[in-house]
C-alpha cells in the first residue's frame, strides 16, 4: 500500500468538497474493492475519503411501491431488512449471497454499483428491477447507469445516494457463481412488473446486459418452458480459465429458466 | 488413567492456544532492533538479467542495505542444495544446477527472487524496492510438463540439453514387455496430475539473528524440520557450524510438506543479520506464497495394464513426465521415482511393473513433495486405470480390485518395484467401506438421482502407501544424502515428571497431546504430567523432522526407546533399593515392584532417588535419570485402505457434488483416534480440493494464472458431505508401538476415489475419462462432447 490521506466525513457536501481539493482522491463505501486493490499497489489514491460516517445515507424505506435503499447500506442489512424481504424477496436473496459474511457486514450498495464490477451481483437487480439510482445532482435510470466494465454514468464529483427499487409482481435472481471467488461467473435477476419482463444478467459479459428476446417471450408465458430454444450469443461474452464464453452463454439460458421458476 | 492412555479420544493440549489467539507463531516473534526485509521478484518467468542498480533504493528512507545475487555469491554464499541424487537410467547422475538465492545471471520463474531491501519498516523495504532499476532481456519461456520436453523447447540451463534432469526407470522392461505379449486385454489411460499450491494458512516467515559477541546465529523459522534446516544452511550454503547455529521452529501453521524445504530467503535474513549485526526479519504475503513456496504433483502420465481373460493383472507399465520447476527443491527428485514407482504395484499382485520417469525443468516455481509426495499421483493413476479395465472388461469395480489383492496370507510381500510389504488385510477395508456406504443399495440411488435429473456415480480407490520413512541404508542406496532416523530425549525429572524432546516436529499433527499420552502409558504418570518439546536445535539433541507420516512410527519409536531406557535404570535403582535381585523387579502401572510380594516404589519415588542419591547404588549407577535414543526404521510402514465417494452431477451445469464419502484406513495402532479421524478429515479435504476444485494454472507465456484465492479453488466446508471414518487395524510388525501413520491416507485414497465416481456418473453417456480437477466447465464440456459424440 502507498501512503495517502484519509478523511472521514460526516455529509455528502463535505465529501464532495474534500474530493474536489484532492489530487486524486477516492470515496471509499465498504472499501471491499478499493482496499484489496490499495494493498496491492494497483491503486495510490493521493485523498481516501470514507463515508461511512455520512448516516443519512444508510437506512432503507418503503416509500410507496418503492423500496429505497440508502448508498451506505450494507449488504447484510439488505438481506435481513423485513420490508426488503417482504416486499422484494429475490433482492434480499441476492444481497445474502454477496461473496462472505465480512463482505456482506462491510460492503455497501453504493459501493457495489459504482465500482461496477462485470461479475458483481447487484448490477443484475438494478436493471433487472428497473430501479433508479439517485445521485447528488440527478436521478439516473437503472438502464443508463452501467455504461462499460468497471464504468458507470457518474460524472466527477457525483455521488450516488441511494438506489430505489420498484416492487415487481414477481422476481428472482440466481447465480453461478465461480467456485474460488464465489462472484457471479452467471447471474440473472428475472422480472415482471406493471411494465413488463425484464431479464439481466451479470457476470457473462463486461457489463450487465438485458436479454430482450427472454423477455419477449415471458412477456407472452411467464415459465421456463417458454425460454427453451433462445440462447444467447457467445461472441461478446468474458472468458476466464473457470468459464469460456461458451460456458457462459449455455449457463445464461440455464441460470435464467432456474430464475424464472424459482419466481413462480 | 484410562481416559487419556493409549487408545483415549484426549482432546488437543495445543488447542487452548491456538483456538485463543495465543500460538506463538514465527512472526509474533519480535527481536530487539528488529530490520524488515522485502524481496525483489522477478515478473517475468524467464530472463536475462542485464543489469541491477540499487543505488537509488540503498538512498531511500530507512534503508539499511540492499543486497543481490552478485553480493551473496562474492561473500561465499553458496546455492540452495538438494537433498536427493537420482540416477538416470544409463547411470549419469541428475542434472543439478546451481540455485543461488538470489538470482544470479537469469531469472527462471515468476517469483524468482532478485534482489533484498532491508529497511527499518516492512513498509520502508517495499517501498525502496521500486527504485531498484531491474534491466531484464526477457527469453522465450515454458511452464507446460509436456512443452518442456519438446525439441526446440526454450532452455533454462546451458548445461541441462532437452530441460531434462533425469530419465530414470524401475523394473524390467523385456520381462514386462513378454507378460504384455501374452495379455488378453490390456486397459490404456493418459492421465495428468494437476499442479497444487499447498497454502498452508501461516505463510512461511523467518528472521535471522546474530550475536557478534558470540558469534552466534539464530534463525526462527516457519519449517517442519529445524535440524535438517541447521544441516541444509549451515554446512552447505552459509558455512555456519553447527555450534554456531541455532534453529528454532516455533508453533508453525500447517505445512503439508511446503515447509520440509530450505528456503533462499531463510539464508538470505540469516546471512543479512550476520553482515549487519542486527535481526532480520521476513514475512511472506499470501501472493508471494503462491509463487515462491513449492507447488505439489504435476505429473502427465500414460499407464497400461494388461490383464488375463479373467481379469488377473499381468503386467502395468507406465510412462510419466515430472515437472521440477525452474530449480531442484530440497527432495524433488525423489518424489516422482522413489516415493512413486515404487508404489506402482499398490494393493495388487501384478508380477511386473515397469516406470520409465523423465524430470524436466520449466519457468515455474519449483515442484516438491505435497501431502502424500508421490503416492498420491502413484494411487491416482493405478486406481484409474483399474476402473478402465473394470469398464472395459464389464467386470465389477469391487471385485476386480478383489480378484488381484495381495492376499493377508502372503506377507511380507516382495513387489515387483523394491519395496517389501510388510502386513495388510485389503479385503477388510474394502468391505468395510463399502458396507459404510451401502454399496449394495446404490443402484437404487442412482435411479432415484436420475428421477431428479441428476447424473449419480460412485467410484472406489483401494490404495497402499509407503510412510514412516526410512530405513536409512535403503534410502542412501536410493540417493538420499541424509538418514532418516529420529531422536529423542526422556528426561524424568526429580519429581517424576517428565519432559520429552523429540526430533519430531508438530505443525497441526498435535503430537504435544499424541506424544504425552504414549509417555503417560507406559510410565503410569498423569498425561499433565508430561511435557513435550519440540522445534528448537538448542533443546533438542537432534531430529530430522515431520513429513511422509513418520512422526509417529519413527519419532514415537525413538521415544519409546528412550523410555525403555529409563525404565531398565530405574528398575536397577529400584532392586537396591528395595533390596531385591534386578529380574525380580516388574514395572507395571507406574510401580516398580518386587514379583509377588507387596514391596514397590512408584515411578515417582525412583525418580526422585536417582536425584536425590542417598539410598541409591552409586558405584554401579550414575545419579540421574535422562535417557536419549536413536531409532532408525526397520522398513516403510504401509498405511492401506479403502475410500468410496458418491457424486452427483447437474448435467445442465457440470457441477460435481460430492453426497457421501467412506473411508476405510488401516493405520496400524491408534493412539488418539480423535486426532486420526481429524487427520483423515483433512487429507480428504485436501484430496477432494485436487479432485475437484484446485489447480495451479500457467498460461502458454509462463505467467502464474492462478496467483490468489480468486482464482486457485481451496475447497470450502460446504464443497463436503460428512466423511464417514473407520480404521481397522493390522498392527505393524516391525515397530514397537505397531503404529503406520495417518497423515497422508485422506489426501492419497480420496483423489481416485472421486473420480472414479465422476466417470462413472458420466460413463452411461460414454465418457471414459474426465481430468482433475473435474471442474463444472470441464464436466460440462465432456457431457458435450459426449452426447456430440453420440448424436454423430
Amino acid at each position: 500500500m502507498y501512503s495517502f490521506n484519509y478523511r472521514r466525513v460526516s455529509s455528502v457536501d463535505e465529501a464532495v468538497a474534500a474530493l474536489g481539493k484532492a489530487e486524486d482522491g477516492k470515496l471509499m463505501a465498504g472499501g471491499m474493492t478499493l482496499l484489496p486493490t490499495m494493498k496491492q499497489r494497483l491503486a495510490q489514491p493521493s485523498d481516501l475519503i470514507d463515508l461511512s460516517g455520512v448516516g443519512a445515507l444508510a437506512g432503507i424505506k418503503r416509500e410507496g411501491n418503492r423500496i429505497v435503499i440508502g448508498a451506505m447500506t450494507r449488504h447484510a442489512d439488505v438481506a435481513d431488512s423485513a420490508e426488503v424481504r417482504s416486499a422484494i424477496p429475490a433482492l434480499a436473496h441476492l444481497a445474502g449471497r454477496i461473496g462472505d459474511p465480512q463482505v456482506r457486514n462491510r460492503g455497501t450498495i453504493g459501493g457495489s454499483i459504482a465500482n461496477a464490477d462485470p461479475a458483481a451481483d447487484y448490477p443484475a437487480a438494478v436493471v433487472g428491477l428497473g430501479a433508479t439510482v439517485h445521485t447528488n445532482q440527478r436521478e439516473i435510470a437503472g438502464d443508463d447507469f452501467f455504461t462499460g466494465m468497471f464504468d458507470t454514468a457518474l460524472e466527477d464529483g457525483e455521488i450516488i445516494t441511494a438506489v430505489s427499487f420498484p416492487v415487481p409482481e414477481k422476481a428472482a435472481y440466481v447465480k453461478f457463481p465461480n467456485p474460488a471467488s464465489r462472484y457471479a461467473v452467471v447471474g440473472v435477476m428475472v422480472a415482471r412488473t406493471g411494465g413488463g419482463v425484464r431479464v439481466a444478467v451479470t457476470g457473462a459479459g463486461p457489463s450487465v446486459f438485458r436479454v430482450p428476446a427472454m423477455e419477449a417471450a415471458l412477456a407472452k408465458s411467464f415459465s421456463a418452458a417458454a425460454l427453451d430454444g433462445i440462447t444467447v450469443a457467445a461472441d461478446d461474452l468474458n472468458t476466464d480459465i473457470h468459464a469460456s464464453a461458451e460456458y457462459r452463454a449455455h449457463l445464461v439460458g440455464v441460470m435464467a429458466a432456474r430464475a424464472v421458476a424459482a419466481a413462480g | 488413567m484410562a481416559d487419556t492412555g493409549i487408545g483415549a479420544a484426549v482432546r488437543r493440549t495445543e488447542d487452548l492456544r491456538f483456538l485463543t489467539g495465543k500460538g506463538r507463531y514465527t512472526d509474533d516473534i519480535n527481536r530487539p532492533g528488529q530490520l524488515y526485509a522485502y524481496i525483489l521478484r522477478s515478473s517475468v518467468p524467464h530472463a536475462t538479467i542485464r543489469s541491477i542498480d540499487t543505488a537509488a533504493a540503498v538512498a531511500a528512507p530507512g534503508v539499511v542495505a540492499v543486497y543481490t545475487g552478485a553480493d551473496m555469491a562474492g561473500a561465499g554464499v553458496n546455492g540452495l542444495p538438494c537433498g536427493w541424487q537420482v540416477h538416470s537410467k544409463d547411470g549419469e547422475p541428475m542434472k543439478e544446477p546451481a540455485h543461488p538465492p538470489l538470482a544470479v545471471g537469469k531469472v527462471r520463474h515468476v517469483g524468482d527472487p532478485v534482489a533484498v531491501v532491508i529497511a527499518e519498516s516492512y513498509a520502508q523495504a517495499r517501498e525502496a524496492a521500486d527504485a531498484i532499476a531491474l534491466d531484464l532481456e526477457e527469453l522465450p519461456a515454458v511452464a507446460d510438463t509436456r512443452a518442456a520436453s519438446a525439441s526446440g523447447a526454450p532452455q533454462l540451463f546451458d548445461e541441462v540439453p532437452g530441460n531434462l534432469c533425469y530419465d530414470w526407470e524401475i523394473g524390467d522392461k523385456a520381462v514386462n514387455d513378454a507378460a504384455f505379449a501374452k495379455a488378453a486385454h490390456v486397459a490404456k489411460l493418459d492421465l495428468v496430475n494437476n499442479r497444487l499450491v499447498p497454502n498452508a494458512m501461516e505463510p512461511r516467515c523467518y528472521i535471522g539473528d546474530y550475536d557478534p559477541t558470540r558469534g552466534e546465529y539464530t534463525l526462527y523459522t516457519s519449517t517442519q524440520n529445524p535440524h535438517v534446516i541447521r544441516l541444509l544452511m549451515g554446512a552447505f550454503v552459509l558455512g555456519i557450524p553447527e555450534n554456531k547455529l541455532r534453529v528454532v521452529g516455533p508453533d508453525v501453521g500447517g505445512g503439508f510438506g511446503s515447509k520440509i524445504y530450505h528456503y533462499a530467503e531463510e539464508a538470505i535474513v540469516t546471512w543479512s543479520a550476520g553482515q549487519l549485526g542486527r535481526a532480520v526479519k521476513w514475512t511472506a504475503e499470501r501472493s508471494e506464497s503462491f509463487m515462491s513456496d513449492a507447488h505439489g504433483r504435476d505429473h502427465v502420465t500414460h499407464v497400461e495394464l494388461a490383464l488375463d481373460a479373467d481379469g488377473v493383472f499381468l503386467a502395468m507399465r507406465v510412462s510419466t513426465l515430472a515437472n521440477m520447476g525452474a530449480y531442484l527443491s530440497t527432495f524433488a527428485p525423489c518424489v516422482p521415482t522413489y516415493l512413486y514407482a515404487t508404489l506402482l504395484a499398490g494393493c495388487y499382485r501384478t508380477p511386473t511393473v515397469y516406470c520409465n520417469v523423465k524430470a524436466v525443468f520449466t519457468n515455474t516455481v519449483p515442484v516438491d513433495a505435497y501431502r502424500g509426495a508421490g503416492r498420491p499421483e502413484a494411487t491416482y493413476l493405478i486406481e484409474r486405470i483399474v476402473d478402465v479395465a473394470a469398464d472395459e472388461t464389464g467386470i465389477d469395480p469391487a471385485e476386480l480390485r478383489r480378484r488381484n489383492f495381495i492376499p493377508k496370507d502372503a506377507f511380507p510381500y516382495q513387489t515387483p518395484v523394491a519395496l517389501v510389504y510388510d502386513i495388510g488385510d485389503y479385503d477388510q477395508t474394502l468391505d468395510a467401506a463399502l458396507a459404510a456406504i451401502d454399496y449394495q443399495g446404490f443402484e437404487a440411488r442412482r435411479a432415484e438421482a436420475a428421477k431428479r435429473g441428476r447424473y449419480r456415480g460412485i467410484g472406489i480407490s483401494t490404495y497402499i502407501e509407503a510412510c514412516g520413512i526410512a530405513p536409512s541404508n535403503v534410502v542412501g542406496s536410493l540417493g538420499a544424502r541424509a538418514g532418516l532416523y529420529e531422536a529423542a530425549q526422556v528426561r524424568v525429572h526429580p519429581t517424576g515428571s517428565v519432559s520429552v524432546y523429540t526430533g519430531s516436529h508438530s505443525h497441526g499433527q498435535g503430537h504435544e497431546t499424541t506424544f504425552a499420552q504414549l509417555v503417560s502409558d507406559t510410565f503410569g504418570i498423569p498425561f499433565e504430567s508430561v511435557e513435550i518439546v519440540h522445534g528448537d536445535t538448542d533443546k533438542v539433541l537432534f531430529g530430522m523432522g515431520t513429513y511422509g507420516s513418520r512422526s509417529l512410527a519413527v519419532g514415537g519409536t525413538a521415544i519409546v526407546k528412550a523410555m525403555n531406557k529409563v525404565i531398565e535404570k530405574a528398575r536397577k535403582a529400584a532392586a537396591h533399593i528395595l533390596e531385591a535381585s534386578e529380574a525380580d523387579v516388574e514395572f507395571a502401572d507406574g510401580q516398580f515392584r518386587v514379583k509377588g510380594t507387596d514391596r514397590a516404589m512408584s515411578f515417582g519415588e525412583v525418580a526422585l532417588a536417582a536425584y536425590v542419591p542417598h539410598k541409591y547404588p552409586l558405584d554401579e549407577l550414575e545419579p540421574g535419570l535422562d535417557e536419549t535414543a536413536f531409532y532408525d526404521p526397520k522398513n516403510f510402514t504401509f498405511p492401506a485402505g479403502c475410500h468410496v465417494a458418491e457424486v452427483e452431477i447437474d448435467p445442465d451445469t457440470g457441477v460435481v457434488t460430492l453426497v457421501n464419502f467412506a473411508a476405510a484406513d488401516d493405520v496400524g495402532r491408534v493412539i488418539n483416534p480423535m486426532i486420526v479421524e481429524g487427520q483423515v478429515h483433512g487429507g480428504v479435504a485436501q484430496g477432494v480440493g485436487q479432485a475437484l476444485l484446485e489447480s495451479c494454472v500457467y498460461d502458454a507465456q509462463g505467467q502464474l494464472v492462478t496467483g490468489s484465492y480468486m482464482d486457485y479453488c481451496m475447497p470450502r466446508a460446504d464443497n463436503l458431505p460428512p466423511v464417514s471414518v473407520s480404521t481397522h487395524v493390522t498392527l505393524c510388525p516391525h515397530n514397537d508401538l505397531g503404529v503406520k501413520g495417518c497423515g497422508e491416507v485422506g489426501a492419497i485414497g480420496s483423489p481416485p476415489a472421486v473420480m472414479n465416481a465422476v466417470v462413472d456418473a458420466l460413463s452411461a453417456l460414454g465418457v471414459k475419462h474426465v481430468e482433475m480437477p473435474a471442474t463444472p466447465q470441464r464436466v460440462w464440456q465432456a457431457i458435450r462432447d459426449a452426447k456430440g459424440a453420440a448424436a454423430a
